[in-house]
């Protein structure tokens, strides 16, 4: 017995399939994309986020004609939120899948990913991962999984690098380290690697401060880095805990040689910069962003801050996550969900406003994703590290 | 691990001020619970609330937090009057089970309530005090504490005692006292109980007001801030003893100091244990608290 | 029909009604929904041991919960267990604490809102301590790997994990009549109702409580050994969090405590409820969760003694009642 949702989605199946607009000014149909984020819960801002980048990208792909392979045929999004579960991410992709989607994009988190990529395979529906940084995503061996941006481990090897050719370029003057981060899954993964990683380079990892989520005071953390004085002071934290440690360490008037994050909550974040511009200057962050030397991005900034809300990494990094896979349905040249699996295992997408270059998976992950290290710097936040995307000198350390 | 005595100074006085404000939002849920025998759910939202509305008077009017005390306080008391009058009491019957769930659901409905007046993200004000620091202690380990969590730490001594005033010296006090102890009684005496119960939550929704203009100054609010002060101030209510303002003030202040030193001895994570150990601890040796009454 | 047997009759009747609905539909919709409106089941009904029969409420079942889910977890990752040795020996596990956690409550003579409070208070520290405990993965949380087959609990269709899952609900349902009709529930009864009459007729109360507390935990343990096996990943705040011990109490409560069937009414209504409204104005995020809650105090508000309360409703006992 099939539902009569079943057989409806089955029929829209079978006249996708036999609808390839051979002609010009054939009906153009719509390709169904899901898009999962947590907008409700303790997610909700980055959900919200996360979705306007979405929305926004499904606009402007739209406004270009649409996939031009399947006639014009435009991007219709069937949203979902994930309620900041995995239990209600999994349930809404059931919807998803029933609903007759081609693909999904989502869902943030990470342990919301985890469940929705895994509840998508059993249907080979192809899962584009926009933020969700555990490595773990990836690692699973699941065929409809793909991660555009870089996971934690990418980060923090990126940023230990990096912190090398800073402090060597200075003339090393910082050596010891204090690495301050949450409880959970992002922060303990970041800091377990990066306390692994540093001491290879020469750091001395002084101490390593775990918080809970939500910390209602830093005023002991901010007396530990005052009592252990390290060089530099490494956050990795969520937005609400990260603002309120930069807003201690102020007050408290610790100034260590660098505030250097490795995807620091609000460390590359224009709210925080325009909040607490004094707290906010001079800190270094490894972590998602745009390619500044790409116009587009300064448009879609523009735009997004013409609505009143912020350029938050959620926003471009689910930008490009959609922009990604219009890219691979028009290669596709079909809704089928093998085929655009294929089209995105074979991808090479390069006209992005990631500092990616060309894509290429491998085993779901694009092994061109990377972090940019940014500073905040008068007050904006400006790309110091790699060169060919420098805009301005770093300022290490930030004060001799 | 030897901390010399500036940090231990410090801590001290960290746990000190941090614990005033777990104090005054203490002390509503304490009265709430001493008469009403209420586990209240939607404390945590409530305190919510004050603070977006603290925030607003702030962004919206240009209002500093501590000038709106006076608008705030009796506007959270009129909103925990209604509450109380208008929802609790009617929808629940007078069953104990049924309380709560009836404080969950409105802790859902003010949640998503902010949610969607105020979107998700973080939001802060910005004082002219914000980030002073006052200096405490003698040369040798001096140490620098935040101002607006001295002042939090004077206004929970303030608010406590207005409480305790209000009840020993006032009538609506006597009536609250006869109630809390005897409801049947105190009804036959011809006190209004459901008003009177009303007044005490008011009452406890108002100290979240002053709690509100507080925090707001060295914290910041959104839609789930609430949470993350509940378990701390059911476990002060627990350990000054329900219905004890006194021990809702020094048991705040207790807590304070424990989950600083516990933060600097075994972590930031780890030291928030030592809050909950306490809470078994008291409930099993000790249920009545420090202040409480033997029953 | 003898009580026991009317009760035994009707849960028969509905797993094999339930047992037939993967035979019926391959819909992923239908059988998550499905899957996840049993799993509600299982936790209220859990809860209901205790809380409904035994009368003290437990604010913390979420530390039962969490110590299934990492057994079950710990386990497979550490030791090799097949996972279905790991699942019984899981709910013994949770049932252990849950002896440990009664004797101690129950031995400080604790009940009421103290009880309550006390059992949150557990389930916080175990939360805690699971951050920074490297057996439990820390902040990390466990990750199972992906396996399917039925051999390693892992289903390739929701079907298994339905039938799973009402297996469970089954045990909870039987456990459940047992209380009953059994003496032993009979006790529980006696001392959920008046704790000092009881004694004086013999009845141990400290006995019988800590019994019911093993019961519901082991269930309660069931429930988070199958979350592990369903969605692979666990963490403090997923195993120990307050929101399962939300979910658990509110699904017992709103169906009618102290019944057979009203937990899983509740649960049922409540699932259904959440599962309408999550996209509800998908445009202004919030709206949703508004009308659940405003439809949870209604509901209280109706219906004072739950959903399985309407079947003791007469209108003369309504207008009594009124």
């Amino acid at each position: 017995m099939t539902t009569r949702r079943h057989f409806m989605s089955q029929t829209a199946a079978a006249a996708s399939v036999m609808s390839f607009p051979l002609i010009a000014g054939a009906q153009a149909k719509t390709v169904k994309v899901g898009v999962l984020h947590p907008v409700t819960g303790a997610l909700a801002y980055s959900g919200q986020q996360c979705r306007m980048g979405a929305l926004m990208a499904i606009e402007d792909i739209n406004k270009a004609g649409g996939i031009k392979s399947l006639g014009g045929a435009k991007i219709e999004a069937m949203l979902g939120d994930a309620q900041s579960s995995p239990q209600a991410g999994t349930a809404e992709i059931e919807k998803m899948n029933e609903a007759g989607v081609s693909a999904v994009v989502g869902a943030f988190a990470s342990a919301i990913c985890l469940a929705t990529t895994q509840a998508a395979a059993k249907y080979n529906l192809p899962h584009v991962v926009d933020v969700g940084v555990a490595d773990q995503i990836v690692e699973r061996g699941l065929k409809n999984t793909f991660r555009f941006g870089p996971g934690y481990k990418k980060c923090a090897e990126v940023a230990v690098a990096n912190l090398h050719v800073l402090n060597t370029a200075a003339g090393k003057p910082a050596r010891s380290v204090m690495i301050i981060h949450e409880e959970s899954l992002f922060g303990t993964g970041t800091a377990n690697l990066l306390s692994k990683e540093l001491p290879g380079y020469g750091y001395d990892v002084k101490e390593v401060i775990k918080h809970a989520n939500p910390t209602r005071d830093f005023n002991n953390i901010a007396l530990r880095i005052k009592q252990v004085n390290p060089d530099i002071v490494i956050p990795a934290n969520y937005y609400n805990e990260y603002a309120l440690l930069v807003r201690t360490m102020q007050q408290q008037k610790i100034t260590p040689k660098a505030i250097y994050s490795v995807l620091g909550g609000a460390a590359s974040s224009y709210k925080f910069v325009k909040e607490f511009p004094e707290a906010a200057n001079g800190i270094i962050d490894c972590n998602h962003w745009f390619n500044p030397r790409d116009k587009r991005s300064l448009e879609l900034k523009k735009r997004v801050e013409a609505q009143g809300q912020f350029f938050s990494y959620e926003v471009f990094m689910t930008y490009t996550a959609m922009t990604l896979l219009a890219d691979a349905i028009e290669r596709a040249k079909s809704t089928d969900r093998a085929a655009i699996i294929d089209a995105l295992n074979k991808s090479t997408f390069s006209n992005h406003i990631m500092p990616y270059g060309t894509t290429q998976f491998v085993n779901g992950q694009n092994m061109g994703a990377q972090p940019l290290m940014t500073q905040v710097v008068k007050g904006d936040i400006k790309v110091i590290v790699p060169r060919d995307y420098r805009e301005v000198e770093p300022i290490f350390p930030l004060n001799a | 691990m030897m901390f010399d005595a500036s940090i231990l100074l410090s801590a001290l006085l960290n746990g000190l001020t941090t614990g005033a404000v777990y104090a005054l939002i203490a002390l509503g849920l304490t009265l709430i619970y001493g008469v009403l025998h209420i586990i209240n759910f939607a404390h945590g939202a409530s305190l919510m609330m004050a603070l977006y509305g603290v925030y607003a008077l702030k962004e919206r009017w240009g209002i500093d937090p501590y000038v709106a005390l006076p608008v705030m306080v009796p506007a959270m008391f009129v909103l925990g009057y209604v509450m109380q009058r208008v929802v609790i009491n009617r929808a629940s019957h007078g069953k104990d089970e049924n309380i709560l769930l009836v404080t969950l659901g409105l802790s859902i409905v003010m949640e998503n309530l902010a949610l969607l007046f105020f979107k998700s993200d973080t939001r802060t004000i910005d004082t002219a005090y914000t980030l002073t620091t006052v200096a405490i202690g003698p040369e040798s380990a001096q140490v620098m504490v935040s101002l607006p969590k001295l002042v939090a730490f004077a206004g929970a001594l303030v608010v406590s005692a207005l409480l305790i005033l209000i009840l020993q010296r006032t009538d609506l006090g006597r009536a609250i006292r006869a109630v809390a102890k005897e409801k049947q009684g105190a009804r036959l005496m011809g006190i209004d109980v459901e008003h009177v119960y009303a007044m005490c939550f008011g009452l406890g929704l108002a100290c979240l007001g002053a709690a509100a203009c507080f925090l707001l100054p060295a914290y910041y609010v959104n839609p789930q801030v609430g949470n993350g002060f509940v378990l701390v101030a059911f476990t002060v209510v627990v350990l000054g003893g329900m219905g004890s303002f006194a021990g809702a003030l020094l048991g705040g202040l207790l807590i304070g100091v424990v989950e600083s030193f516990g933060g600097l001895f075994l972590g930031e994570s780890l030291g928030q244990v030592g809050i909950f150990v306490i809470f078994i601890g008291v409930l099993l040796l000790r249920p009545e608290g420090l202040f409480g009454a033997k029953t | 029909m003898t009580q026991v047997r009317k009760d035994f009759f009707s849960i028969l009747l509905f797993v094999c009604l339930v047992a037939v609905v993967p035979l019926l539909t391959q819909s992923g919709v239908v059988l998550n929904f499905v899957m996840m409106a049993l799993f509600a089941c299982l936790i209220a009904q859990a809860w209901n041991v205790l809380g409904g029969f035994g009368g003290q409420f437990s604010f913390g079942h979420a530390l039962f919960f969490g110590t299934g889910a990492y057994f079950q977890a710990i386990a497979q990752l550490s030791w090799g267990w097949n996972p279905w040795l790991a699942l019984p020996a899981a709910m013994l596990m949770a049932a252990l604490v849950g002896a440990w956690v009664g004797a101690l409550s129950f031995r400080y003579g604790l009940k009421g809102s103290y009880f309550a409070l006390v059992t949150l208070a557990f389930a916080e520290v175990f939360r805690i301590v699971s951050l920074s405990v490297p057996f439990t993965g820390a902040g990390v949380g466990l990750m199972l790997p992906l396996k399917e087959s039925i051999g390693n609990m892992q289903f390739g269709s929701r079907s298994g994990f339905v039938w799973l899952i009402l297996g469970l609900v089954a045990l909870a349902l039987c456990v459940t009549a047992y209380l009953r009709n059994s003496r032993f529930g009979a006790y529980l009864q006696a001392v959920r109702d008046n704790e000092d009459a009881a004694r004086a007729v013999g009845v141990n109360p400290f006995h019988v409580k800590t019994w019911a507390t093993v019961l519901s935990g082991g269930l309660m343990g069931s429930a988070g050994a199958f979350y592990v096996q369903v969605f692979q990943y666990i963490d403090p705040g997923i195993g120990f969090g307050s929101h399962t011990s939300v979910e658990a109490l509110v699904g017992a409560i709103v169906g009618g405590m102290g019944t057979l069937w009203g937990p899983v009414l509740g649960a049922v209504a409540l699932h259904v409820l959440a599962d309408l409204t999550r996209n509800l104005f998908g445009q202004m995020p919030g709206i949703n969760m508004i009308i659940y809650g405003t439809v949870l105090i209604v509901i209280v508000m109706f219906l004072p003694r739950g959903i399985a309360g309407l079947a003791s409703y007469t209108p003369k006992s309504w207008r009594r009642n009124g």
